[in-house]
């Protein structure tokens, strides 16, 4: 029985990161109704300014706040470099962007970090800490819950309680109308990919060093995030987190008990598969209710 | 007929020679017409005569040819956001509320150009015409009934302080006797705020009644103009438009 619960919490704990990995994919797609393929590899990438800025002698958590205001901005420019014009491009010409901008990020990480792979330190433990609560969960694998849990419920708040973040959501239902209070719907829309290049640098950083940093080190993670997202429906923020968690604890009791750790990922695809055949529209995706 | 140098004051809006296209097919040929400040002027015509057209024109969400002023100012050309900016409201056909959100977002959306100190005041000042709004504000928007949806629109407009109000068929879709409910409460609108506005109607009684001028639209050109009143008693607009 200790044996189910320490899964189900380091499952929670890597669910974190997938959930809030999840929410970046949701955001996006709530605007562009694509899928950012390339979400994963710019986190890596965040990941890796964050890891040469400790390298250069900056502090952890100065290094964390740089490397998410870099990715922000990365974020930003994506957004008004390339998306505002891909705004009525073909779906394809859109996905073949997304791949794209994949490969950009990897070999852009690969030829300027390299493709050794690199330890990446935890602000939560100095090497000889033993686990935290009763032995399971890692002071790391706390902490980056707790970062992860404080950070979703900082963005929570935001889109709930602030004339921003309602701004936000009014341009994700419906640009035309957003125009017509006098929202700057290209602003908003770029403050989304900023929003969500942040979020996914977060992700990135707190899950290094538990995977390791290599320029491919988000690749699985992604799939992870992505079923999360599915599973809790694409376009439903809050299903995508809870899918995120979700997916955290199936992937860790299915490695632990059915599958075995090779075949992990294996379990993501098939939740993929398995939400696309039975619940398209993911296990809380909403109908939107209308009378005309 | 052009603005001499000795009028003093240019209409609110102006357009002159204004033209729009949809790809390949034109749909506005050079059409010209003003509104003054506090007047109501609609916009009549059958389906298809270009009358939405013209409020997307004013709004730039159409490309156009000819000109457009607003207090003097060309508008034509810019982005719809900026227009907005300039306090032209519009209630677009299909009302344009956000379904997704609540009653209460919707109108805080509404009064999103407004400084956060007006917003309370402006609030209750909506609330007292649409008292029902008030009783609904944690709905879904998309939930309400039709006639409620266009009176969140309407609302949802008037949070901007507008200096000109388009209005795209407000009766559309809704059962006769909310109709009725919709164009009392413009009309309570326009005696207490002296609001000039430009409405687009099928239902050319109602919007003659509430009118002081009125001009017709047939496929893309402006056939007639006048005041309401003319153009209510004219033979041609009687039976066409009026049914008697």
């Amino acid at each position: 029985m200790s044996g189910v619960l320490h899964q189900v919490l380091s499952g929670l704990a890597t669910g974190s990161i997938y959930a809030s990995l999840a929410l970046a994919l949701v955001m996006i797609y709530k605007t562009t109704h694509h899928v950012n393929f390339a979400q994963g590899e710019m986190a890596t990438f965040s990941t890796f300014i964050a890891w040469s800025l400790i390298e250069a002698g900056f502090s952890y958590w100065v290094a964390f706040l740089l490397a998410v205001a870099v990715s922000f901005v990365i974020g930003l420019a994506i957004q008004a470099l390339l998306m505002r014009r891909l705004a009525n491009a073909h779906v394809l010409s859109a996905v073949g962007v997304f791949i794209g901008l994949l490969l950009i990020f990897n070999s852009i990480s690969g030829w300027i970090f390299g493709y050794t792979v690199k330890a990446f330190p935890s602000p939560f433990e100095s090497g000889n800490e033993k686990p935290v609560l009763g032995g399971y969960l890692s002071a790391h694998e706390l902490g980056a819950s707790l970062v992860t849990l404080a950070v979703l419920l900082a963005v929570y708040a935001f889109f709930r309680f602030t004339t921003l973040g309602l701004a936000m959501r009014a341009v994700a239902f419906n640009p035309q109308s957003s125009r017509l209070v006098g929202i700057r719907v290209d602003r908003m829309l770029a403050l989304g990919w900023g929003l969500a290049a942040a979020l996914g640098a977060i992700a990135g950083i707190m899950i290094a060093p538990i995977v390791f940093l290599d320029p491919n080190m988000m690749a699985g993670i992604l799939l992870y995030a992505f079923a999360g997202a599915l599973l809790g429906g694409i376009d439903n923020a809050a299903g995508a987190v809870a899918g995120g968690f979700a997916v955290g604890v199936i992937e860790a009791l299915g490695g632990a008990y059915v599958v075995g750790t090779e075949l992990k990922l294996t379990i993501a695809l098939l939740s993929i598969v398995a939400v696309l055949i039975f619940k398209p529209n993911g296990v809380f995706g909403r109908h939107v209710v209308s009378r005309v | 007929m052009l603005t001499s140098a000795a009028e003093p004051m240019p209409p609110l809006l102006e357009a002159r020679g204004l033209k729009a296209a949809y790809g390949p097919s034109t749909v506005l040929h050079g059409i010209d017409f003003a509104i003054d400040e506090g007047e109501v002027c609609c916009l009549l015509g059958a389906n298809g005569a270009g009358k939405t057209t013209t409020l997307r024109a004013i709004c730039g969400m159409v490309r156009t040819e000819g000109e457009i002023r607003f207090c003097g100012e060309r508008i034509d050309g810019r982005a719809t956001e900026d227009i907005v900016r300039r306090r032209i409201a519009h209630v677009p056909d299909g009302r344009g509320t956000f379904m997704e959100l609540t009653v209460e977002e919707n109108l805080r959306l509404g009064a999103y150009l407004r400084p956060t100190a007006e917003i309370p005041a402006a609030l209750a000042e909506v609330y007292e015409y649409f008292p029902k709004l008030r009783q609904r504000l944690r709905q879904q928007a998309g939930t309400l009934s039709g006639g409620e949806q266009q009176m969140l629109a309407i609302a949802r407009a008037l949070l901007l302080k507008p200096r000109l109000l388009l209005l795209d068929e407000p009766s559309f879709g809704l059962a006769p006797i909310v109709v009725e409910e919709v164009f009392a409460l413009l009309e309570r609108i326009k005696q207490d705020q002296r609001l000039s506005i430009f409405l687009v109607e099928q239902n050319a009684n109602l919007a003659l009644a509430l009118s002081d001028r009125a001009y017709l639209l047939e496929t893309g050109r402006v056939v007639m103009e006048g005041t309401a009143s003319e153009l209510a008693k004219n033979e041609a607009i009687r039976r066409a438009y009026l049914g008697f």
